[in-house]
């Protein structure tokens, strides 16, 4: 039957690699090699990328708003820190996992409370839930090292190989390496009829139902697992700093997320790693101009995307982020979160 | 005749209104049975609980004998019961060939799946390629929902509930709004669902209803007023004087 293997073909046409993709891909990789000098800064665009597109799996994908996605950042960056300041877990690779772990048992937990409320509710809810974690991380101070943080933690090489140097050139292509695998993966996931189902609840949750689709049952799972992106993403900030502090689980670091997908998109997975890129190049700008008061701009940026209009935004700011992100995410790709998600 | 789905003194109350009345509706295995009533009679209300939107405040609903008063929406539809919306209810960032295929899928049981991409099961396809044929969607199957004129849209609200592939439809007002050029395509497609779908059929259109339906009840303020075949039920004056105004009805 033709009309069949059309079907599949137009089905499977999202999911098809584009070569700009690859061009983006192989860019990150250059970089490395590129900028030897700046691996600090990288390395933190590159964590800050894949914490961005945990969001993006719940916001983009499932249209779950969330004020409080440091929690899960916290949680991983903090396991990350004990396990490896104890010795429980000293291969780096594998506490990696144990920490992203740990933030998914969190994530499950409060997925249920999650799930049951409207935008509004979401957002205060995830906002209470990294506001405690915070609370309690500064009570139980015998255990996070309160205001001083964990203090003292020294990393194994990775794998056992390859020992993390003071450059942080070891640290960059480690993190690198994790968030390509699991951006294989998110993509892998949202191109399945799971990822097709999770798109049309944030569609239409009455006509999900109806179709047969266990609303609930996805929402928690995509929670889940974008909460193991956001521990890993955590645990990568302890493992390559070999620091953990408080302010990990800081409401700036939450918000700063938001910021990341106004800027970058949802909806097409490299919205979190094009405006990752974008909103640490701003910051870095912004504050070499004024050192003290940079933020004012970042938030007059902002200010600007949500006020003077997305759709004029596209035709004149971004007519050129729009051509890239089209390139890498294919027509359906827009920059800034639509209005209903913001 | 074996019923297909049936109330039991089906009650739901909206504060001090009651919207639906000690309704007891059988509907026989593949018939066409039409639910009809002027405007607040709530037809819709008894839609949504038959489907599970809505639940009763006492009464029972059986989906072929079974009790399914308590099921969740979406395990109705995995027993048999599909709807259309009176209003459409589509994704409108999806494409027409997405939103069967995760209908189609979900019915299938690969909804959960997270691995296999979409498009890659031929099963899947085969269906999903005989839909948008059947409803004339094929040559738009990419296009986002929401730049669809309205007909199309409609017929994928249809598409969407057949992906089911349900042994009973509930079909809200198929035909609403839809312009007068595209309405014989909806009609010709209510018209050549299977014999074996029993349909239960909300409509106002009473050129639709008289020539589809073969069975007719009739809801006043939530309670049933007369039911029976089409002639008899455009013959009843009590009937006349409530809905159909004075005004003869021919058959």
């Amino acid at each position: 039957m033709s009309a069949s293997s059309d079907v599949g073909f137009h089905a499977q046409r999202q999911a098809r690699w584009r070569y700009a993709e690859a061009a983006f891909w192989l860019v990150v990789l250059a970089c490395g090699f590129l900028f030897p000098t700046r691996y600090l800064i990288m390395t933190d665009i590159l964590r800050l990328a894949l914490f961005a597109m945990s969001l993006d799996l719940i916001l983009g994908y499932a249209g779950i708003v969330s004020l409080g996605h440091a929690a899960f950042f916290g949680v991983g960056a903090y396991a990350a820190g004990l396990l490896a300041l104890h010795g429980i877990i000293n291969e780096p690779v594998l506490a990696l996992i144990a920490a992203g772990l740990a933030a998914m048992v969190l994530g499950f937990a409060t997925s249920f409370l999650v799930i049951r409320g409207v935008d509004l509710t979401r957002l205060m809810v995830t906002l209470g839930i990294a506001l405690l974690l915070e609370a309690l991380a500064e009570r139980f101070s015998n255990i996070s090292g309160g205001t001083d943080g964990l203090q003292g933690i020294e990393m194994q090489p990775i794998l056992g190989a390859i020992p993390f140097d003071m450059f942080g050139k070891a640290g960059f292509f480690y993190s690198l390496a994790v968030l390509f695998v699991l951006f294989l993966l998110a993509r892998r996931i949202v191109h399945s009829p799971f990822g097709l189902s999770l798109r049309a609840i944030k569609n239409n949750p009455l006509r999900a139902a109806a179709i047969g689709i266990p609303v609930n049952r996805r929402l928690i799972a995509i929670y889940t697992l974008a909460a193991f992106y956001g521990g890993i993403a955590g645990a990568l900030f302890t493992q390559t700093t070999a620091i953990a502090s408080l302010d990990v689980f800081a409401f700036d670091r939450s918000a700063d997320l938001m910021l990341v997908l106004v800027i970058g998109g949802t909806g097409y997975l490299y919205g979190g790693l094009i405006g990752a890129v974008i909103f640490r190049m701003l910051q870095e700008v912004f504050s070499t101009i004024t050192p003290q008061y940079w933020q004012f701009w970042i938030g007059l940026v902002l200010v600007v995307i949500v006020l003077v209009g997305r759709q004029r935004l596209h035709r004149w700011v971004l007519y050129v982020p729009n051509l890239i992100i089209r390139q890498v995410g294919g027509r359906k790709a827009v920059v800034a979160v639509p209005e209903s998600d913001a | 005749m074996t019923i297909a789905l049936e109330t039991q003194n089906l009650e739901k109350q909206f504060g001090g209104l009651r919207v639906t009345r000690d309704l007891s509706l059988k509907i026989e295995q593949g018939a066409r049975h039409a639910l009809i009533g002027p405007n607040g009679a709530g037809k819709t209300t008894v839609i949504n609980q038959l489907t599970g939107v809505l639940k009763p405040n006492s009464g029972r609903i059986l989906l072929e004998g079974q009790d399914i008063t308590d099921l969740p929406v979406h395990k109705r539809v995995l027993r048999g019961l599909s709807r259309t919306f009176q209003i459409n209810q589509l994704y409108p960032d999806l494409t027409p060939l997405e939103t069967v295929g995760l209908a189609v899928s979900e019915r299938l049981g690969h909804g959960g799946d997270w691995w296999r991409r979409m498009g890659t099961r031929s099963d899947v396809n085969d269906e999903i390629a005989d839909l948008l044929t059947r409803f004339h969607l094929l040559d738009i199957m990419n296009d986002q929902t929401v730049t669809l004129p309205y007909g199309k849209q409609r017929l994928l609200e249809i598409a969407v509930a057949i992906a089911a592939k349900p042994r009973v439809l509930l079909l809200d007002e198929p035909a609403a709004g839809v312009p007068e050029s595209e309405r014989h395509d909806i009609l010709a497609v209510v018209g050549a669902l299977p014999r074996d779908v029993t349909v239960l059929l909300i409509e106002h259109d009473m050129d639709l209803v008289f020539s589809f339906a073969d069975r007719i009840s009739v809801l006043v303020s939530g309670a049933l007023l007369t039911e029976g075949p089409p002639d008899q039920v455009a013959r009843d004056p009590q009937v006349k004087a409530v809905y159909l105004g004075e005004e003869a009805v021919n058959v």
